[in-house]
């Protein structure tokens, strides 16, 4: 990668990505995010402010939310991480959280959307049937600079009101 | 940003750790979930040689019963320190702590001991175990010992442990009354690092950000133990801390800060004891 052009050692690396395995031989200090957009080729989770504070580039990491920018490819060795491009099904059906972004119009500039997507996922996944006042504390860690909160929240809200 | 380049080394065991960070020496640091030490890393005020990862070390990963304390493994993440229910109903002052750690994301990678260890007298959980009078466990090349909370945290990210010395345990007493706690932390936006916070148990008070460690307020307590209101001891919260000024807020702004925070937190705490 010309991302890391001085480095010389190198770990090997093994991840399932969306269910696929994928291994490679990496640069010691690849961070995850590089790891998934310039080897596993998925460049939907973008990066943000690199400094752990937006959320733009929010995976899940054995079904939790981490931000992707500041953990290690190699502390991920050995397992899972699913990105949005991992949530609709084969068919091409969206999941419900992409659904609800959709109807109640979760995004404007759409930047921070595969992390806000990927942190309600996690979310719900923990707290099934939130409060509006849990969603907004759940959505602490991303930003969305286009400032259209409420529609991100009432999104999450449907989503979890769908799964029900 | 990317961190400078470092060799990585994978620990999969206490044992194996320890022998890492021998064989390493000084140029080595351990690795827990890294979510402050990468981000220091980024901005190059830390450049370890070798990072020794100790997310694989499973066996640090534990909330236990153990009578009149709970142990806590190192490397249990703050979201599961959050969610315990031992931890809830025991000790419910270090669960809603753990609850206040940063984001969801970085509460499901950092660690406990990675918080301790790193001891950024800004942090949230330092302040917490001090005002819980906890025990550190420490595991080094010379064996196995303890520390207590008072006693750990030195100076700006610097604490009682030697080189090579791995926090292996976090003990803590429960109190008599679970009930009487709060965690008050001031802050501009919620991923934000306390501008100042305070940790109150019973009558025991902890400051978050009023120097360089975290900082019991002795006299606060020595106060509340003379009989003195609530409204009154909270009035000493300043005394013998030596709080920084920054762009956050002045020195003065955080002495206030502290008064009107111990008062909340022990009017809150005596309210839910």
């Amino acid at each position: 990668m010309d991302r890391y052009p001085e480095g010389e050692h190198k770990v090997k690396v093994e991840l399932t990505v969306n269910g696929k395995d994928i291994t490679a031989d990496v640069e010691d200090r690849t961070l995850l995010v590089h790891f998934l957009r310039d080897v596993a080729d998925l460049t939907a989770t973008n990066i943000g402010c690199e400094t752990t504070s937006c959320g733009a580039c929010t995976v899940l990491l054995d079904g939790d939310s981490v931000k992707s920018c500041t953990v290690l490819a190699a502390q991920a060795d050995g397992r899972s991480v699913t990105t949005i491009e991992g949530l609709a099904s084969d068919a091409g059906e969206m999941h419900p959280v992409q659904q609800a972004f959709h109807e109640q119009h979760g995004l404007q500039c759409g930047y921070c959307t595969p992390g806000m997507v990927m942190a309600i996922v996690s979310l719900l996944r923990e707290n099934p049937s939130p409060t509006e006042a849990e969603v907004r504390q759940g959505l602490e860690g991303n930003i969305c600079r286009c400032t259209g909160y409420h529609n991100i929240v009432k999104a999450a809200l449907a989503a979890a009101e769908a799964s029900q | 940003m990317i961190p400078p380049s470092f060799t990585y080394a994978r620990a999969t065991s206490v044992d194996e750790a320890l022998a890492l960070a021998a064989e390493h020496g000084e140029d080595a640091k351990y690795l827990a979930g890294g979510q402050s030490l990468l981000p220091l890393m980024k901005l190059r005020f830390a450049a370890p040689a070798v990072l020794i990862d100790l997310g694989h070390v499973t066996e640090l990963s534990y909330v236990r019963d153990e009578g009149t304390y709970v142990a806590i493994g190192a490397l249990t993440r703050h979201h599961d320190v959050a969610t315990s229910e031992l931890l809830l109903a025991d000790v419910p002052l270090l669960a809603r702590t753990a609850e206040a750690v940063g984001d969801p994301q970085i509460r499901h990678r950092g660690t406990i001991g990675g918080s301790v260890a790193h001891a950024d007298a800004a942090a949230d959980l330092p302040a917490t175990l001090l005002a819980l009078d906890a025990t550190f466990v420490v595991k080094g090349p010379s064996g196995t010992r303890s520390v207590p909370a008072a006693e750990f945290f030195k100076g700006i990210f610097e604490t009682a442990l030697e080189p090579g010395e791995l926090l292996t345990e976090i003990q803590v007493p429960k109190p008599a009354k679970p009930a009487a706690w709060s965690f008050q932390k001031f802050n501009k936006r919620a991923i934000d690092f306390a501008m100042v916070g305070v940790a109150v148990q019973g009558t025991s008070v902890a400051l978050i950000n009023m120097g360089s460690t975290p900082l019991r307020a002795a006299a606060v307590e020595s106060a509340l133990a003379s009989g003195a209101s609530i409204a009154d001891a909270a009035q000493l919260a300043a005394e013998g801390t030596n709080a920084g000024s920054d762009i956050h807020a002045s020195k003065a702004y955080r002495e206030h800060l502290a008064r009107v925070l111990v008062r909340r937190a022990l009017e809150e705490a005596s309210a839910r004891a």
